[in-house]
């Protein structure tokens, strides 16, 4: 350990932005998937359209993808975020549709019973419910998405790839693995906290 | 249209284009190959003892928390430059999804089926290769199809650490700022992947959906 203690402040920059990566696309993506999963929730054909596209997102490789946004958005955050929020669409939105589908038609019924409209049922009831569902699809995007995000230094998006790649360049063991294993243990970290909040949710639904 | 342009520069490298694309392919398949002939015997190893299963079970989802990038870059200053270190490190990323899956799908036979083989004489190798095996096949084929995928989108960062593959034309591409290179490279790759994916989606439909059916 002779690089990491004199370069503290840069490795604290390259969490940040690496945390700014994740968190933004992930936003993005939550929002894509929520409107996507409410409208084909209860539509089958239009469910399954949604999944199969999603679905080709998520198996392109992440340097591919960033290299076929380059010509359109160029080098940096801006392409990073677009193909970083592409992959965690699959993820989100499968598990924003499970959760709505989880909710059972008999209180379905009841809201319907009590004059529920339908923007009412679905802020009040419906989407309580698929809360858990959500937050275990926010759980796999997001430690998904903190791996995949270390290929987005080599488009000039920073983050912990940063530092990996000067490990490379340079033939500097230590970098690669301070790089590597601060990715690890934020995925780590971000994967207990969010099962700790998912359990804790299904212990108040249940 | 950079697409065009994309589709002319292989038109004219076609030697170039054919070896990258063959080391690409090379390297997956190798490494995929390899990561079956560790992660399925290792998982029938661990099977009967709870203590090794769990301790690999953690293992292995340590290991997927490491990224794909750092894997591939800590082969470097362990083994140097090239094919070689990049297949290490691709095996790496190929094991955890086929051994989990096959643990799970060797664990999940009804234990009556076990009994009942047990009953008419069976030895455990024959309850190994004619019981267990082909009813957690399913289980192992979704994990192949999982690491098949994530193979050959570690490959083309293998360029990163001299491996060469498909993706050395994203490498030199944004090295060059000259975007139909980019596009030799990142096209063929996308649609590999998606190839792979969409292939192995249907063979496994064909193979086990419609037995059980």
């Amino acid at each position: 350990m002779r690089w990491a203690p004199n370069h503290l402040p840069d490795i604290a920059l390259a969490l940040w932005q690496h945390l700014l990566l994740v968190t933004v696309s992930v936003s993005i993506a939550l929002v894509f998937a929520l409107i996507a999963g409410i409208w084909s929730a209860h539509r089958p054909r239009a469910y399954a359209a949604i999944l199969f596209l999603t679905g080709i997102l998520f198996v392109v490789p992440s340097l591919a993808m960033f290299a076929l946004l380059i010509p359109i958005l160029g080098l940096g955050f801006k392409p990073a975020i677009v193909g970083l929020t592409s992959y965690c669409l699959l993820i989100l939105t499968r598990n924003v549709v499970l959760g709505l589908r989880a909710v059972s038609p008999d209180i379905a019924d009841a809201a319907l019973g009590l004059g529920y409209g339908p923007a009412r049922r679905l802020i009040e009831i419906e989407l309580p419910i698929a809360l858990p569902f959500i937050v275990a699809g926010l759980r796999v995007a997001i430690v998904t998405v903190i791996g995949v995000a270390t290929v987005a230094a080599y488009i000039n998006a920073g983050g912990l790839g940063t530092i990996i790649f000067a490990g490379i360049d340079q033939r500097y063991p230590e970098k690669i693995m301070i790089g590597g294993g601060l990715t690890a243990l934020m995925a780590i970290t971000a994967d207990l906290l969010l099962s700790r909040a998912e359990r804790a949710l299904r212990g108040r639904t249940a | 249209m950079i697409l065009l342009d994309a589709l002319s520069w292989i038109g004219s490298h076609p030697a170039e284009f054919a070896a990258a694309l063959q080391q690409h392919l090379l390297m997956s398949a190798i490494s995929l190959a390899i990561g079956l002939l560790i992660a399925i015997p290792l998982a029938v190893l661990v099977l009967p003892s709870r203590l090794g299963a769990g301790l690999t079970v953690g293992l292995v989802n340590a290991v997927r928390t490491i990224p794909s990038l750092a894997i591939l870059a800590a082969a470097l200053p362990i083994l140097g430059i090239g094919i070689v270190p990049s297949i290490v490190a691709l095996v790496v990323l190929a094991v955890p999804p086929i051994l989990i899956n096959s643990l799970i799908g060797l664990r999940e036979i009804d234990p009556d089926l076990i009994d009942a083989a047990t009953g008419i004489g069976m030895r455990r190798a024959q309850i190994l290769w004619r019981i267990r095996l082909p009813l957690a096949a399913p289980s192992i084929f979704g994990g192949i199809r999982t690491a098949a995928v994530q193979v050959i989108a570690g490959a083309t960062l293998a360029s990163f650490i001299g491996g060469g593959g498909l993706g050395d034309f994203i490498t030199a591409g944004i090295a060059l700022m000259d975007y139909s290179r980019l596009l030799v490279g990142a096209v063929p790759i996308a649609l590999l992947a998606i190839g792979t994916e969409l292939g192995m989606a249907a063979l496994e439909r064909r193979l086990f959906l419609e037995k059980t059916a």
